[in-house]
C-alpha cells in the first residue's frame, strides 16, 4: 500500500496544479475579449526586442519581425496584467531591447501586426506562456458564483 | 526534585512556542505579491480555528473567482435600463465589440470603476479594517477604499452620486456582516458586459464568516428603474484569509496606460 502513496501524492498534486493553473487562466486575456483576434490562427515568429511595455490593463511585447516578403514589421502582442503575469513567472525585467526571441501568437482580423501572446522562447531557451494556446489547458468556465 | 524542574522546563517549552508563534506570525513575505489564494504564500492547510465575534478584520481573497471577466446573467433589463445598456460597447461578455469600439469608462479612459462594479469585476485582494464607528474596505484593483459607516447613522435621502455611494453597515449576529449602499454614479458599469444602472440602485453586501480563515460575500442588487427585479451577481462567494504581512502589488489602470494600450492595440 505504502508503495501507491507517491503516484496518489503526485496525483493529486498534479490535480490541484491542473486546478490552480485553470483558475489563474480565468482573468487571463479576457478584459477585452476576442472580437479583435482570430482565434482560429497561430503563427511563430522570429523577431528583436524593440519594448516591453509592463502596464495595465495588459502588458505587451514590441518586437521586429520580417514577413514572408522580407519586410520588417514591427509586432505589437498583448499578454495580461502585471498580477496575473508575476503569478506567471514573468516580471518587468523579463525582456530588453535587442533580445533575440521567438514569438507565438495569436494575430488580428485585420492584418495589422497585431496579436495576443500564447508563448515566447527567450535567449537563453526558457519559455514563458501566456496562459493559453497550444498545449494549454482549455478555456475556463466562468466564474463559479455566476 | 519534580518540583524543582517543573517551572523551568514548563518555562523554557512557553518561551520557545511563544518564539515559534512570533516568529511565524512575522514571517516577511516577498514584495509586489499578486496576492490571489492560489499563489505559493497561501497559509498551511490546517485546520482553521472558529470565526472571531463581529470581526473581518483582515485581508480577503476570492481567486480567479473574484475577476468576473465576462459579466453577469442579470435580471431582464427594463425598457430605460435597455436603452442605456445599448450606449455601452464592453471588451467582454455581451456587449463584446472589438477593441477600438470599446467605451468602458474603467479601462479605456481611465475613470474609477465605482460599486459595485469593483465586488464584480477584479475583485482582488482587499483589506478589512474595523474602527470603534466605521469598516474600511481596502481595495488591490485601483487601490481605492470605501468607508462603510456603523454608527448608526441612516443612508442619505437624496444624496450627490459618488463612485463608490454611500454606505453603512451593521452586525446581523456575531458572524454577519451586512452592507446598505446608496447613491452610486450613474456613469459607472456594473460588470466587465456593460450593464448598466440608475442612480435609484440600492446594494446589499453580506459578509459571512464561516471560520478563521473563510468568509462569503452574497451581492444583491435591486434597482427597479433598470431591472425588472432584483438580482444577486455574487452569492456565496468564497473569500480566503490572506497572510497579514502579504505585500500586494500595485495595480491600478491609470488613464495613460489605457490610452497606450488602446492606441496600439485599437486598429
Amino acid at each position: 500500500m505504502r508503495a501507491r502513496f507517491p503516484g496518489v501524492f503526485l496525483a493529486v498534486i498534479g490535480l490541484a496544479g491542473l486546478i490552480a493553473l485553470t483558475g489563474l487562466t480565468a482573468p487571463l486575456l479576457a478584459h477585452h475579449g476576442a472580437a479583435s483576434f482570430d482565434t482560429t490562427r497561430e503563427l511563430t515568429l522570429k523577431g528583436s526586442v524593440t519594448e516591453w511595455i509592463w502596464a495595465n490593463p495588459h502588458c505587451f511585447l514590441k518586437f521586429d519581425a520580417k514577413d514572408d516578403t522580407g519586410t520588417v514589421r514591427n509586432w505589437a502582442v498583448e499578454v495580461s496584467n502585471p498580477t496575473d503575469m508575476t503569478r506567471l513567472g514573468w516580471a518587468r525585467t523579463s525582456f530588453k531591447g535587442g533580445d533575440e526571441v521567438t514569438v507565438t501568437l495569436q494575430p488580428v482580423k485585420s492584418g495589422a501586426p497585431i496579436g495576443r501572446l500564447r508563448s515566447v522562447v527567450l535567449p537563453n531557451g526558457q519559455t514563458l506562456a501566456s496562459g493559453g494556446g497550444r498545449g494549454a489547458p482549455p478555456p475556463p468556465a466562468p466564474p463559479a458564483d455566476k | 526534585m519534580a518540583n524543582r524542574w517543573f517551572a523551568p522546563i514548563v518555562g523554557s517549552a512557553a518561551v520557545l512556542a511563544l518564539s515559534s508563534m512570533l516568529s511565524a506570525q512575522q514571517e516577511i513575505l516577498p514584495w509586489n505579491n499578486s496576492g490571489l489564494a492560489q499563489s505559493p504564500n497561501q497559509p498551511a492547510a490546517t485546520a482553521p480555528g472558529p470565526a472571531p465575534k463581529r470581526d473581518l478584520t483582515g485581508i480577503w481573497d476570492a481567486g480567479g473567482a473574484g475577476i468576473g471577466a465576462r459579466g453577469y446573467q442579470t435580471a431582464p433589463l427594463t425598457p430605460w435600463g435597455d436603452a442605456l445598456g445599448k450606449t455601452h460597447k464592453s471588451g467582454d461578455g455581451i456587449r463584446q465589440v472589438p477593441i477600438e469600439q470599446n467605451n468602458d469608462p474603467l479601462s479605456t479612459m481611465g475613470d474609477p470603476g465605482g460599486f459595485p462594479r469593483n465586488l464584480l469585476f477584479e475583485l482582488r485582494p482587499f483589506q478589512v479594517v474595523q474602527t470603534p464607528n466605521s469598516v474600511l474596505m481596502l481595495y488591490m484593483f485601483e487601490k481605492r477604499w470605501r468607508t462603510i459607516w456603523t454608527d448608526g447613522r441612516q443612508l442619505p435621502k437624496d444624496p450627490d452620486p459618488r463612485w463608490y455611494g454611500y454606505s453603512v453597515g451593521r452586525w446581523e449576529d456575531d458572524s454577519t456582516f451586512v452592507v446598505n449602499s446608496v447613491g452610486m454614479d450613474e456613469r459607472t458599469w456594473l460588470d466587465n458586459a456593460g450593464s448598466p444602472h440608475s442612480d435609484q440602485m440600492k446594494v446589499e453586501e453580506r459578509y459571512h464568516r464561516l471560520d478563521q480563515n473563510t468568509m462569503e460575500l452574497t451581492v444583491t442588487i435591486d434597482d427597479p428603474k433598470a431591472y425588472t427585479a432584483p438580482w444577486v451577481p455574487r452569492n456565496k462567494l468564497r473569500l480566503r484569509l490572506l497572510p497579514p504581512t502579504i505585500d500586494l502589488i500595485e495595480m491600478i489602470p491609470s488613464a495613460t496606460e489605457a490610452a497606450e494600450y488602446k492606441k496600439v492595440f485599437g486598429k
